[in-house]
C-alpha cells in the first residue's frame, strides 16, 4: 500500500460520490413504488375490479426493471468503503459491521421470499397471501434502509461511542443510542419520505406521457390521483421532518447550515435567501461580499435554527475564525487542541512500543483531555473546516425550490381528476412528465447538501476525508473512476431502454 | 401429494419459466454480477486491510501509523 496522496483522496471521493449518486437514482424509486404498488393492489383486493389488478402488474413491471438494474450497486460502495477508505472502515467496523451485514441477509431473505411470490405468484396463491407479500416487499425494502440511513447518520453526528487508542477503533458504547439517535432517525425518516414522494413523482410523469399521448388514460388517472394523495402525505413529513432536520443541523453541524444558507458573518435576527448568485471568488476570512445578488427574508434563518426569533447564527467566519464574544471556539482553536491529540496519541502508540507504561498513562490522560478535537489535528488551516459553499448552498436551494413546486403539482392533478378533466390538461400533464426527473434532481440534490455540506469531515469533527483513505496509487483509482463511469451509463441506458420499451407497451404487457 | 421443498422448487421453477421481462433483468443482473465480482473484484479491488495484514494488531498498528502523523509530516 503505498503513499497517500491528495490526487488519491480526490479521486476516491469523485468514485464514491460517483457510485452514491448512481446508486440513488435506483434506490428511492424502490422505497416508495414499493408501496404504490402495494396501495393499487390492495384497491384491487378490496374492488376486485381487473383493470386495478392490470394497473398493479404494470407498475410492478417498471419497479422490477429498476430493481434489476440497481441490485449490487450498493456492493460496489461497501467494496469502496475497504479499498479506498480503509483507515475509515477499519475505525468504524465496530459500530457498522454487524448491522450492515444482518440488514444484507435480511433484505436477502426478504427478496428471495416476498420478492418471488410478488412476481411470481399472481395465480399460485392466494390472493391475500399475494397483497402480503407485496406489502411485505415495501416494508422490507424500506426497512433494509435503515442501518446504511444510520450509519449516515452517526457521521453526521457522532454519538455513544469511545475511541479505543489501543484498536484505533471508535467503539460501540450503546446500539439503541446509536440507532435513535435524532440524526439517525431524522436521516431514515427524511429520505423515506422524500423517496415516497420521488415515486409519486415517477408514477405521476408516466401516467402523464399516457395521458398526452391518449393511451391508457383511465389507468393513468387512477394511478395519478393515487400517487398524487401519497405525494402530498409524503411532502408534509418531508417538510416537518425537513424542518426538524435543519434544526439539528443548526445545533449539530453549524458550518453546514452557515454553507446552505452562504452565511459568512453570523448575525442577530438572520435571514433566509430565498435565491442568489453565490459570490464564487469569496473565501473564508476576506472582504469580499458573500453574493452577487440575493433575495432575503428578514430574520426567518434564526427562527428556523433555533426556534426563536432574533437570536444570533454563526457564519462560516465565526466557525472557522472563532467568535469570543457569543463564546464560539473557532477551527483555529481547534486545531491547535487536535494537533496536542495527534501527538500525544503518537506518543501513546511509541510509549507501549517500548513498554514504559508511565509515559503511556500520561500521554493517554492529555490525549483524553483533547480527544474531541483530534479530526481538527489533522486540518492544515482553519479554512479546511469550511465546506465548499456554492455547491452546498445551490444544491440546498433546488432541493427548496423543487420540494415547493411538488405538492402544487400534487394539488393541481387533484383538482382536475375531481373535475373530471384531468386528460384535457395537456400543460399540467406535461409538468407532470418534466417533474419526474426534476423529483430525481431534489433527491440528488438533498444528498448533495448532506454530504458536501458536512466537508472536509468523514466522520463529523473526528477524522477529515484525507485521512479516513487508503494508501491508493491515484492512477490506479482513476482508472476505476472510468470503469465505474462506463459501466454505471452502460446500466443506465440499459434501464431506460428496458422501461422506455415497458412504457411504449404500457398495462396490456 | 407434492411435499413443501418441491412445492417450493415447482414454484420457483414455473416462475422463472414464464418470465418475460424477467429474462433480459436476469441478463443484465448476471452481466453486472460478473463485472462487479469477476472483473473489479479481482483487478481493482484486490488490496485492503484484511489482505494486506494477517492479524487485527497489525491492522490497528498500521491505521494508527496514518492516525499519527501531523499534516506537516505527510
Amino acid at each position: 500500500m503505498g503513499e497517500q496522496t491528495l490526487a488519491t483522496v480526490d479521486w476516491s471521493r469523485a468514485q464514491f460520490a460517483l457510485t452514491a449518486m448512481y446508486h440513488w437514482i435506483f434506490v428511492p424509486l424502490t422505497l416508495g413504488l414499493s408501496f404504490l404498488i402495494a396501495f393499487f393492489e390492495t384497491i384491487y383486493v378490496k374492488t376486485g375490479n381487473e383493470d386495478w389488478k392490470k394497473l398493479t402488474k404494470f407498475w410492478m413491471t417498471l419497479f422490477g426493471v429498476n430493481f434489476a438494474i440497481g441490485v449490487a450497486t450498493g456492493i460496489i460502495m461497501e467494496f469502496q468503503f475497504g479499498t479506498n477508505w480503509s483507515n475509515y472502515s477499519w475505525m468504524v467496523g465496530d459500530i457498522f459491521g454487524a448491522p450492515l451485514a444482518v440488514e444484507g441477509i435480511f433484505a436477502f431473505f426478504i427478496e428471495a421470499t416476498f420478492f418471488a411470490v410478488m412476481f411470481f405468484g399472481w395465480s399460485r396463491v392466494s390472493k391475500g397471501f399475494h397483497l402480503l407479500s407485496t406489502w411485505m416487499v415495501a416494508i422490507g425494502s424500506n426497512l433494509s434502509a435503515v442501518w446504511i440511513l444510520v450509519a449516515n447518520g452517526w457521521m453526521q453526528y457522532p454519538t455513544a461511542m469511545q475511541f479505543n487508542p489501543d484498536k484505533a477503533r471508535f467503539e460501540m458504547q450503546s446500539f439503541v443510542d446509536v440507532a435513535l439517535s435524532p440524526a439517525a432517525v431524522q436521516k431514515f425518516t427524511h429520505t423515506t419520505s422524500s423517496s415516497f414522494l420521488l415515486s409519486s413523482l415517477f408514477v405521476l410523469g408516466v401516467s402523464g406521457l399516457f395521458l398526452l399521448q391518449k393511451r391508457h388514460q383511465l389507468m393513468a388517472k387512477r394511478s395519478m390521483v393515487v400517487a398524487s394523495i401519497f405525494g402530498l402525505i409524503a411532502t408534509a413529513f418531508v417538510a416537518f421532518n425537513g424542518d426538524e432536520s435543519a434544526y439539528h443541523i443548526a445545533q449539530r453541524q453549524p458550518m453546514k447550515l452557515a454553507a446552505m444558507e452562504g452565511l459568512y458573518d453570523g448575525q442577530n435576527n438572520a435571514p433566509v435567501v430565498a435565491m442568489g448568485i453565490i459570490n464564487a471568488s469569496k473565501k473564508p476570512g476576506d472582504k469580499e461580499p458573500s453574493f452577487v445578488g440575493k433575495v432575503e427574508i428578514p430574520g426567518l434563518l434564526s427562527l428556523l435554527a433555533n426556534r426563536e426569533a432574533g437570536t444570533f447564527v454563526p457564519g462560516v467566519n465565526d466557525l472557522v475564525y472563532g467568535n469570543p464574544e457569543k463564546q464560539i471556539v473557532g477551527a483555529k482553536q481547534r486545531i491547535a487542541s487536535g494537533q496536542i491529540a495527534v501527538t500525544e496519541l503518537a506518543n501513546y502508540k511509541a510509549a507501549k512500543e517500548r513498554g514504559d507504561a508511565a509515559a503511556a498513562a500520561t500521554a493517554l490522560t492529555t490525549f483524553n483531555q483533547h480527544r474531541d478535537d483530534l479530526g481538527y489535528g489533522y486540518l492544515k488551516t482553519a479554512a479546511d473546516a469550511a465546506p465548499p459553499v456554492a455547491p452546498t448552498f445551490y444544491a440546498f436551494h433546488i432541493m427548496i425550490a423543487l420540494g415547493t413546486l411538488f405538492p402544487i403539482i400534487f394539488i393541481l392533478v387533484l383538482y382536475f381528476a375531481w373535475k373530471g378533466n384531468l386528460e384535457e390538461k395537456g400543460w399540467l400533464n406535461k409538468l407532470a412528465f418534466i417533474s419526474l426527473f426534476l423529483g430525481y434532481v431534489a433527491s440528488q440534490a438533498g444528498w448533495v447538501v448532506a454530504e458536501v455540506g458536512r466537508q472536509p469531515w468523514a466522520i463529523q469533527g473526528l477524522l477529515p476525508v484525507n485521512v479516513a483513505g487508503s494508501n491508493l496509487s491515484a492512477t490506479n483509482v482513476q482508472i476505476t473512476f472510468f470503469m465505474f463511469l462506463t459501466i454505471f451509463t452502460v446500466l443506465l441506458v440499459a434501464e431506460i431502454r428496458i422501461m422506455m420499451k415497458q412504457i411504449k407497451i404500457g398495462p396490456e404487457a | 401429494m407434492h411435499s413443501m421443498p418441491n412445492k417450493v422448487f415447482t414454484f420457483y421453477r414455473d416462475g422463472f419459466r414464464s418470465m418475460v421481462v424477467g429474462r433480459t433483468l436476469w441478463k443484465v443482473i448476471l452481466i453486472k454480477l460478473f463485472l462487479i465480482f469477476a472483473v473489479l473484484k479481482v483487478f481493482f479491488f484486490s488490496t485492503n486491510l484484511h489482505t494486506a495484514f494477517h492479524t487485527d494488531t497489525e491492522r490497528a498498528n498500521y491505521v494508527l501509523g496514518n492516525l499519527t502523523r501531523l499534516p506537516a509530516a505527510r
